[in-house]
Formats: C-alpha cells, sequence, structure tokens
C-alpha cells in the first residue's frame, strides 16, 4: 500500500516500510531548543552521559522567548544554554544575529525537505512547510536527541487536506489553518498529521509557513506541504546541506479527507479563549481592544510584515490602542528598515520591537492587565496566555491586526477604507 | 502498577499556561514549578492539591506548549498520575519520558471530586471504591510501558545501553 508523506519520510529514516500507528525509532537529521526548553534538555544530556552533541552542525539553540533577557532569571536561563551551546559547539544564535526561532531556522535554509527534524519547541511543526517531518517534543526528548541523533515516533494517521481556488484580497495562510482548527476542534488532529495537497502552488511560502505552525493548534504532529517550485527556489540560494525532497504515494491511505475553496475564505478572528473558536471578522460585534501585536512565529515573516505596513501605511494607530510590531528576526528588521516599513510602523505610532517572543507568551515587550483585550497574530489564545487571567487574546492575519489597530476595535482592511471614505 | 488517592477533578482543553503559566518558566526546578501547578486555571488552585492525588481531567489534557515544566510541576505538587478522556501528544509522551502515569481513558464518566479511587495503569481499570463504578482505559503500548517501567527515558536508554543491544521499534 502507498505511503502518506509523513509515513514516506520516516520510511526513509526507519530504513523499511512503516504504517500509521506503530512504534519506531529513527535517526533525526536536526535538533532545536530555546532559552526555555533548553536548559531542561541539557540536563536530560549530562544526565545520559553524553559527552559530544551528536553533530553539533545540526543542533540549534535559540535563545528568543525572553530575550533580550527579561530578568535576572531569564538571564541565568539563557547563559546556561549559551555555556553549554560554546562547549559543545553547537549553532547558537545570540541575541542580535538571531530571532525567533521558526522563523529563523527557514530563512537560515537549516531545516530541509524529506528531513526529520525535532525540537523543543511545539511549533516546531512550522518547518512541514517546506517539507520536513518537523515535530515539537519535550526537553528529555530533545536531550535525548542532541546525545544519541535519534528519536522515538509513533507514525500518524494522516488527514489529507484537498485545496481548491486562491485566497481572496485580505485573506491569508492564517484564514486557512484558523479555518480548519475551527472545523477540526482543538483536539480534531491529535497524533494525526496534516498533508495539503490540490492548488498549494497558489499559496505563498510565508502563508504555509503559518499554515504548518498552527497544526499543532488541532493537536496534529505535523503539518506538511509536498514540496514544489516555490519550495525550492524559496531553498534554492540557502539550503545548507543536500537535500531529496519525499512525496506522497499516489494511492496513499488517508485516515481522513478535508476540502477547502481557498477563495471561500473570509478573514478569521479566533475569540478568547481557544484557537478553535472562530468567525469570519465580519460577523463579530464591535469590540474595542486595548493592544495589537503584530509578529511571532507564526505571523512575524515578510509577507506578513509587507501586508500590515499596507494597512499602516499613511494611517494612525488609534489613540487609545498599544500596537508593537515584531519582525521574526533581525534580517526581517533590518530588511523592514532598508525597505522603509520601519518608517511606516514608527509613523503610525506603533511600537517596534527586537525579534522575540515577548507578548506572545506573556514573557514580556507587551504583558496584558486584568480585563485588557488584545488582537494578535500570534498563535494562541488560552486563558492567561499574553498576561493577566482575566486579559482576552483574539486571534487574526496581520491584515486584520493592523486594521484594528487604526479602527480601536476588531475589524477588516475593508472597513478601513469603507470608513474613509464617508 | 495500582495507584490509589483522592480524585481532583478539572475539565476540558487544560492546556499548558494553565498547569504552569509561562511567567513560571524561569526555573526548572520541580518542587518549586509544583507551588504554582494549575495556577493558570484558578489562583487557588495550587492549595487544593494534596501529596498522592490523582488528577481526573476530560478531553485533550496538557495541550498547547511542548514546556516539560508541565509535568514537573504535576509531580513537585504532589500529583501521583492523569487519568483523562484524551490527552494532546507532547504532554502524554513528556510524561512517559519522565516516568509519570497517565492513563487514557475515552469511556471516562463521572468522577467526584475528592472521592476515593484507583487506578490500575497495566490492567487500565479505573475505579471509584466509594461508589462502586469503573472504567475501562486504553492499555498502554508495550513500548510505552516498557519506557513507563524504566521510570523514564533516560532510564531506559541507560538500561538499554548496559544491555548493550539495539532494538528496532516495538
Ligand atoms: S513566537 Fe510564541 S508560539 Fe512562537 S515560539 Fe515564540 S512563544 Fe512559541
Amino acid at each position: 500500500m502507498g505511503m502518506t508523506l509523513a509515513e514516506a519520510i520516516i520510511a526513509r529514516h526507519a530504513g523499511r516500510q512503516v504504517e500509521a500507528g506503530e512504534f519506531v525509532e529513527v535517526p533525526v537529521d536536526f535538533v532545536l531548543a530555546n532559552d526555555i526548553t533548553a536548559p531542561l534538555a541539557i540536563r536530560t544530556f549530562r544526565e545520559l552521559g553524553a559527552e559530544r552533541v551528536f553533530d553539533p552542525s545540526r543542533v540549534a539553540l535559540v535563545p528568543d522567548h525572553f530575550t533580550p533577557n527579561k530578568d535576572v532569571r531569564s538571564a541565568e536561563q539563557c547563559r546556561i544554554v549559551r555555556e553549554f551551546a560554546r562547549e559543545k559547539e553547537t549553532l547558537y544564535f545570540e541575541v542580535g544575529r538571531g530571532g525567533i526561532e521558526h522563523v529563523l531556522l527557514p530563512e537560515r535554509g537549516l531545516v530541509l525537505p524529506g528531513e526529520i527534524v525535532v525540537g523543543g519547541d511545539s511549533h516546531t511543526c512550522t518547518y512541514g512547510a517546506l517539507g520536513a517531518f518537523a515535530t515539537g517534543m519535550g526537553s528529555t526528548d530533545i536531550g535525548y536527541a542532541m546525545a544519541t541523533g535519534s528519536t522515538w515516533l509513533r507514525v500518524p494517521r494522516t488527514i489529507r487536506v484537498e485545496l481548491k481556488g486562491r485566497l481572496p484580497r485580505w485573506a491569508m495562510g492564517k484564514d486557512l489553518i484558523l479555518h480548519l482548527i475551527g472545523v477540526l476542534g482543538t483536539s480534531g488532529a491529535n497524533w494525526c498529521a496534516f498533508e495539503f495537497g490540490g492548488a498549494v502552488g497558489a499559496l505563498p511560502l510565508d502563508d504555509r509557513l503559518t499554515v504548518a505552525n498552527m497544526a499543532v493548534e488541532a493537536g496534529a504532529t505535523a503539518g506538511l506541504f509536498p514540496p514544489d517550485e516555490v519550495t525550492l527556489s524559496y531553498l534554492s540560494g540557502r539550503a545548507v546541506r543536500e537535500f531529496t525532497p519525499v512525496y506522497p504515494d499516489p494511492d496513499a491511505h488517508y485516515a481522513e479527507a478535508v476540502e477547502v475553496d481557498l477563495g471561500a475564505l473570509r478573514p478569521m478572528v479566533a475569540r478568547p479563549h481557544s484557537p478553535a473558536n472562530v468567525a469570519p471578522v465580519d460577523e463579530l460585534e464591535k469590540i474595542s481592544i486595548d493592544q495589537v501585536v503584530i509578529g511571532s512565529c507564526t505571523n512575524g515573516r515578510w509577507r506578513d510584515l509587507l501586508v500590515a505596513a499596507e494597512v499602516l501605511r499613511g494611517r494612525t494607530v488609534h489613540p487609545e490602542v498599544r500596537c508593537i510590531v515584531i519582525p521574526g528576526t533581525q534580517e526581517l528588521f533590518l530588511r523592514a528598515v532598508r525597505e522603509g516599513l520601519a518608517e511606516v510602523f514608527l509613523s503610525a505610532g506603533a511600537v517596534l520591537s527586537t525579534p522575540t517572543c515577548g507578548p506572545c507568551l506573556g514573557g514580556h515587550m507587551g504583558v496584558l492587565g486584568a480585563g485588557e483585550r488584545c488582537i494578535s497574530t500570534t498563535n494562541r489564545n488560552f486563558r492567561g496566555r499574553m498576561g493577566h487571567p482575566e486579559s482576552e487574546v483574539y486571534l487574526a492575519n496581520p491584515a486584520v491586526a493592523a486594521a484594528s489597530a487604526v479602527l480601536g476595535r476588531i475589524g477588516s482592511p475593508e472597513e478601513l477604507t469603507g470608513e474613509e471614505e464617508r | 502498577m495500582i495507584l490509589e488517592g483522592r480524585a481532583l477533578v478539572v475539565g476540558d482543553d487544560i492546556d499548558t499556561d494553565a498547569i504552569i503559566p509561562a511567567r513560571y518558566l524561569v526555573t526548572t526546578d520541580s518542587a518549586e514549578l509544583g507551588r504554582h501547578c494549575l495556577e493558570g486555571l484558578d489562583p487557588r488552585f495550587p492549595e487544593r492539591i494534596r501529596p498522592g492525588d490523582i488528577l481526573v481531567a476530560g478531553e485533550n489534557f496538557g495541550c498547547g506548549s511542548s514546556r516539560e515544566h508541565a509535568v514537573l510541576a504535576l509531580k513537585g505538587a504532589g500529583v501521583a498520575c492523569v487519568v483523562a478522556k484524551s490527552f494532546a501528544r507532547i504532554f502524554f509522551r513528556n510524561a512517559v519520558n519522565l516516568g509519570f502515569p497517565v492513563l487514557e481513558c475515552p469511556e471516562l464518566g463521572e468522577i467526584t471530586e475528592g472521592h476515593w479511587i484507583s487506578v490500575d495503569l497495566g490492567k487500565g481499570i479505573i475505579a471509584d471504591a466509594e461508589n462502586g463504578t469503573s472504567f475501562k482505559a486504553n492499555p498502554l503500548p508495550p513500548f510505552i510501558l516498557e519506557i513507563l517501567h524504566a521510570g523514564g527515558l533516560i532510564n531506559w536508554a541507560r538500561r538499554r545501553e548496559d544491555g548493550g543491544q539495539k532494538r528496532d521499534g516495538a
């Protein structure tokens, strides 16, 4: 019987045919961890009695969550990571030369089609956009993988998502994945992989990264896009290693199939306190906001910044709103400066921050107080995620977030032009 | 392995931010994390936990981030085991890897807060001694049991190394 993309990648690593549901041990191609998960992974690594990481060029440690260090304790965690990275000569991306792990590693060509990537972060699934079987794990798994270059997996069942049509104006990858999470629920894809097919070519790579990023919000192990010309051209001149793309078999067996018409998608909003609590933005009542966050591993990439700037250009952030824009990496920040986006954001009255996860997990750079409401391009709106347990987070794409910043309430870019014409 | 303890009941979709809010992730100390266990759900929750309690949850327990601190917090608070209708994948892995018993029971019916219950991990039976009800859980796959019995992934790996044998899957 044919194999799905997830099965095919795992099979190639296991050196034999595999089937959904079975447990296998596989070699991994790349391992990563951040300032929160690495300290524990390092502890595991030492407890295992390991001396060397399996391959220093395939282990990346990225301080991004509470960096630049937000307090003494987070500084101590980062110090553990930095010292380990130096000692074991792993890849390490210091503040000012790095960024948010899941924006950074694809940008640096470090995660590639056909590979198995494990990361001490649930959004490691982002790299599925490039056709890698990439999945988040806890620190013990990561310590073990750093030491041995291998891991255990339960081969996931695959949900095939057949796309058709093209995204309408102001709809983005974010809306596709919010729609799917809304349909399937936050555990609808638990222990499953998504495999996207059909009109994938119409989705820009940055949008695919957003979609794969949030696969875990439906519980999925991975969110996979078979590599195409878009993928290969993105990687040319970027990939740091040779790679062999892997594709699903035409007669693959899928546990479930879902069809999505991209053309029918409208910009969506996930209301508190679940990413599955979605509705089209134009069906929401008027909801005032205190803060807007544009950034994160979900929507902190170039296209996201471009779209936000397009909406904010020549406009100003509502007097009662704080708008925080965070490019995902140093390179993107620099490009935003060079290409005039920085000026658009700053003159609109937004804050432009150095790359960090910061507010996404209620760390710093925009933590919410009691009763405050934020619309954010991040991926989780669990209770208390961005600060006080009585604060609220709405999730949306960068166009909707930027438009809301101007409106002072949740709304779409279309409303903005409408209001100005009136 | 049979565990007995007082039932502590929570609902569906208890995410990792509820189990241990991000502001406490500046430490990896289990006891300290335990003092804030489930604080994201209810600021007074840590006071409700007594060592040996069995946490009974609904669907999708542990969804969200990969933070192993969530398991450490439960362990640190003295929770003996978690029984849920379903677990999010990463949380389940983390629990197994840290040798923390978890049992998935899709058929799990109502369990009364404070009742004395027993959990038979090998047979997959959850029983409420106070009202005589019991529920049958999914038995853990042999591969998972092997790691749990070893006391977690680290011991499992060490033991395997001592045995000098490499095995392929399970
Ligand atoms: S941006 Fe948010 S979701 Fe992404 S890695 Fe950072 S904390 Fe996690």
